[in-house]
């Protein structure tokens, strides 16, 4: 049990005297700062620290004391330490001679706004350079080692097929379902007021096949298995796997890398497919309930405006898509430091860059195809 | 006597701080060689450089006939097969049992039939001291001794001539540490491996070792058997081997 504490003040003669008993600690200390430090005017000369009550002190209260010590000789007044028992006394000396040894301390040079500026632009110019030598990497001595189809991981790429394809295809099929409803149901308002209900399977067709559907699964397996990717690889670094491969000769990039980028590069494009579908099933459902349009009528529509190209567009843009993603995922995977935030810091890294440079791809593909006249 | 590690003139450069100035030691066939030193001195760094995964400054380490800094990407692959590495956690890969990271190796690095190569993971497993039952086990649930083990086991999976162990004994309890340094003498007298070890633990140190290198202040202090420690003079020596403080 903690024997409480009290101060009691008091002044008289020029003589400040502040009482303390009973075992002072550190949950005791605050109420005690915040009193004696709202002491603000003191007309006197001396301070008194009456520590004859006082039976025992931690280092929290040692230190504390110390301080009030301090404060008060800077002001000019003199101090003086009364009825000090052993235990405390000892407990004072333990911090005096702490301080004392550990007096030079060197504080950490404040850095300039200029000077932080310049470390953080010479860090993001870093950071870009270390990704391209690592794509460098990946094309330079990789994808030229990869002639034949012997050094094919084919077993690790079936692997990867199955977890970042097969197991995403319910959540990219919802995702896609759920966007087509939305995207159908706010046109459909629109389109009635004009009585332009027709149009929607231009719009739909147009808008999902070329952009939407490519950029929601994009988005959804950058969020699932690019994510997974940074992580594996960034939890395989800090066991020191990644060195136990090396070190058994497997190449970290033939085994893991290759394989990753190859397997999202080769599902990418019928993951759009599906989601294509699903857009379209959904927004189809829409344009019969709100605007009438049977299901026959809408697929005749369909064959009549949309042509297969802007399927093919859109589809093509998986493999770019899916190459950005897993070599964002992976790169950050392989920045990650030897310790456990590393791991969270790059993986929430990998989504955010990879679903940037998606958009960016994306933004690229428009304008070419565009000026194309795809 | 033959030298199956030589190490001439290595300076190390970590981010610019100079890590080793001038190493030069050498491992003969068949010893157990301990790299010692206090924490922070590059033990670690050395067997990574031994083991190719960290480059050499200036200077060079030869690794069984085959110098380091003018390696071929072949040669490379060939010395890889034939040393073993422990990692200090073992460093097995998660996703794969212990039976199939021992096997890894075997069935990446040679045409053996399936039957056969049972029988060698087999044999591994129980020359390390393993059950036959921990095989299907993965790493997550094993304990860190057997983690351990099976990582020697796997190491020791393509009969290599040479083993790198990397602090053996940290991290297990006082009877376990034993046992391992029972298991590496008793490898060492079948199999008649080159051993080098970083290690902190006195008693595995005296129970293994035959010679040893001191790394302290970036230099070597020392090399040679136990016995002549007593006359080598360093702060670390003086302190870890004869307990004197300063």
């Amino acid at each position: 049990m903690i024997k409480p504490s009290s101060l009691s003040i008091s002044s008289q003669n020029n003589t400040l005297s502040l009482a303390f008993a009973g075992e002072l600690s550190l949950l005791q200390l605050a109420p005690y700062e915040k009193r004696l430090s709202a002491l603000s005017s003191i007309d006197c000369e001396r301070v008194v620290l009456d520590l004859k009550d006082l039976d025992f002190i931690d280092t929290a209260a040692a230190l504390y004391l110390e301080k009030l010590q301090k404060g008060f000789r800077a002001k000019g007044l003199s101090v003086s330490l009364e009825g000090v028992c052993s235990a405390v006394e000892q407990t004072l000396l333990l911090v005096q001679n702490v301080k004392k040894a550990s007096h030079e301390q060197i504080s950490p040079k404040q850095k300039s706004f200029l000077e932080k500026t310049g470390e953080y632009v010479v860090d993001r110019v870093a950071g870009l350079n270390s990704f391209f030598s690592f794509l460098g990497v990946i094309f330079s001595t990789k994808f030229h080692s990869l002639k034949s189809l012997r050094s094919l991981r084919l077993k690790e790429i079936a692997f990867e097929i199955n977890e970042t394809a097969i197991k995403a295809l319910l959540i990219v099929f919802v995702t896609s379902f759920l966007m087509g409803v939305v995207v159908s149901y706010q046109s459909a308002y629109q389109l009635k007021l004009y009585g332009a209900n027709i149009f929607i399977v231009d719009m739909l067709g147009l808008s999902i096949l070329r952009e939407l559907s490519p950029l929601i699964t994009a988005i959804v397996i950058a969020g699932r298995s690019g994510s997974a990717f940074a992580a594996q690889i960034g939890a395989m670094k800090i066991t020191e796997e990644l060195d136990a491969m090396r070190t058994m000769g497997f190449d970290p990039y033939v085994f893991l890398v290759i394989p990753r980028i190859l397997a999202l590069m080769i599902v990418m494009p019928l993951l759009i497919f599906v989601s294509d579908v699903a857009a379209l099933f959904g927004g189809m459902i829409i344009a019969n309930i709100d605007l009438g349009i049977s299901v026959e009528l809408f697929l005749d529509r369909f064959a009549d405006v949309i042509a297969l190209k802007h399927f093919v567009v859109g589809v093509v843009k998986g493999p770019f898509f899916a190459f950005l993603i897993a070599t964002i995922g992976i790169y950050r995977g392989m920045m990650v430091q030897n310790d456990t935030q590393s791991i969270g810091f790059n993986t929430t890294r990998s989504v955010v860059e990879s679903i940037f440079a998606v958009i960016v791809c994306d933004a690229v593909f428009s304008i070419a195809f565009t000026n194309l006249g795809i | 006597m033959e030298r199956i590690i030589k190490v001439t003139n290595l300076k190390t450069r970590l981010e610019g701080r100079l890590i080793h100035n001038r190493l030069n030691l050498s491992v003969a066939k068949g010893e157990i060689y301990g790299l010692l030193g206090p924490s922070g001195c590059g033990k670690t760094t050395l067997l990574r450089e031994m083991v190719m995964l960290q480059e050499v400054h200036s200077g060079d380490i030869e690794i069984l006939g085959y110098p380091l800094s003018s390696i071929t990407k072949s040669q490379a692959q060939m010395l890889r097969q034939q040393w073993g590495v422990l990692f200090q956690y073992g460093a097995l890969f998660s996703s794969l049992s212990v039976y199939e990271n021992i096997a890894l190796p075997l069935q990446e690095y040679t045409d053996l039939s399936e039957a056969m190569i049972d029988e060698i993971v087999k044999f591994k497993i129980d020359i390390v001291g393993l059950k036959p039952q921990d095989a299907a086990l993965y790493p997550s649930q094993i304990s860190g001794g057997m983690k351990k083990k099976a990582a020697l086991a796997r190491a020791l999976a393509m009969d290599p001539k040479l083993l790198f162990l990397d602090e053996p004994t940290s991290g297990l309890d006082p009877i376990s540490a034993r046992e391992f340094d029972a298991l590496i003498l008793k490898l060492r007298s079948l199999l008649g491996l080159t051993i080098v070890m970083v290690s902190h633990d006195l008693k595995s140190i005296y129970a293994t070792l035959d010679r040893m290198a001191v790394i302290d202040d970036k230099k070597i202090v020392y090399e040679g058997t136990l016995e002549g420690i007593e006359n080598a003079q360093s702060e670390f020596i003086n302190t870890f081997f004869k307990g004197r403080h300063e």
